[in-house]
């Protein structure tokens, strides 16, 4: 860093942002919790045997979807159920 | 009892193949009877890092698929007697790596008396990579000081920890070293690199060693030497500093601090 940079208040290096970056993200794949979003495959499916037990639904009926805010994941559940049609 | 020592890093060009090449001729120097096996199939470079490229005749795949004898396909190296390269193929398909081919082939090299047996991983996460890993005791993680590599790495401990023979069979778990390679003592000073203690402070692994960033790894790979054998060079002592670490000695870290060149060095230049 040069005197000129130091006197005229220098920019944060780019190795600390690296780290701190790193940090977060390493973090946040050791918890699992990018493993974790593998089960939601599995799940909609269950879902979609079940719920064909009571009434007709395609595979296309049934969305899942797992969204992450700070930090709690929203896990978000769509049926869309068939019109009732006699 | 033959250790197996993987060299691993998930990200490609990071100095695997180097490493594996330094490191098993320094365990060779050491006098330990060391053997160093490609795992790249399809993508071979062991042989050209360690000069033996011409003396190719059979390789991994020959020895699991029985068409050669392991004793066939072991190259002598050339500067140590001790040291033997097994090389990959370069035109099977990868499938042709499988977990009892590689198990079979580690046994009969106990069988043979080796101490040590290097196994150079391919770049990834894939079959190669991961039977590269499969039957270690011990492992060097190979990061450079940059992003990409460190999260690379990360991910391959976690693999280490769940995909091995050992995490498999809830024996220890195995030893792993982290070795920082391409280190710019300088770009660290000036704040543009990541230091060696933040990559360990990262990944949480031990130090095993720290290799700068030279022009001797590619006079190295040009004459096909390994790194080690450069006398003199960062490089080589670093390498050697690790070899000794390897087998538990202490050795303080060098090369590590940035020396500003002093007034002489600045008008006349020289290293």
């Amino acid at each position: 860093m040069s005197f000129l940079a130091r006197l005229f208040g220098e920019k944060k290096k780019t190795a600390e942002i690296a780290k701190n970056r790193l940090s977060l993200l390493i973090a946040h794949e050791r918890s699992g919790a990018a493993a974790k979003a593998d089960f939601l495959p599995a799940l909609q499916r269950e879902l979609i045997e079940v719920i064909s037990k009571y009434v007709s639904v395609n595979a296309e009926d049934i969305k899942v979807h797992l969204d992450k805010q700070d930090n709690y994941e929203v896990l978000e559940v769509n049926i869309v159920l068939p019109e009732q049609t006699r | 009892m033959t250790r197996v020592v993987v060299v691993t890093s998930g990200k490609g060009g990071v100095g695997k193949t180097t490493t594996s090449a330094a490191f098993s001729s320094g365990l060779a120097l050491r006098g330990f009877k060391t053997a160093v096996i490609d795992f790249d199939v399809g993508l071979r470079n062991l042989d050209l890092i360690m000069g033996c490229e011409r003396r190719v005749v059979y390789d991994l795949i020959n020895v699991i698929n029985g068409e050669a004898k392991l004793t066939q396909a072991l190259i002598k190296d050339k500067h140590c007697d001790n040291l033997f390269v097994l090389p990959a193929s370069q035109t099977r398909d990868k499938d042709a790596l499988t977990e009892e081919g590689v198990e079979k082939v580690l046994k009969e090299l106990e069988h043979l008396g080796f101490d040590y047996v290097v196994c150079d991983s391919p770049a990834g996460i894939e079959r190669g990579a991961v039977l590269a890993l499969t039957f270690a005791d011990e492992a060097i993680i190979t990061t450079n000081p940059e992003v990409s590599s460190v999260r690379d790495s990360d991910r391959i401990l976690g693999i280490l920890q769940s995909k091995s023979r050992r995490a498999a069979n809830g024996s220890d778990p195995i030893k792993e070293h982290l070795l920082v390679t391409r280190y710019s003592p300088k770009r660290v000073e000036d704040g543009e690199m990541l230091s060696y203690k933040d990559v360990q402070e990262l990944l949480r692994v031990p130090l095993i060693g720290v290799i700068p960033e030279s022009e001797s790894v590619l006079q190295a790979s040009n004459q096909g030497t390994p790194a080690i054998h450069l006398k003199g060079s960062d490089v080589s002592e670093a390498y050697t500093d690790v070899v000794a670490r390897f087998l538990g000695e202490t050795r303080d870290l060098r090369f590590v601090n940035y020396e500003k060149p002093g007034l002489i060095k600045r008008l006349f230049g020289g290293k």
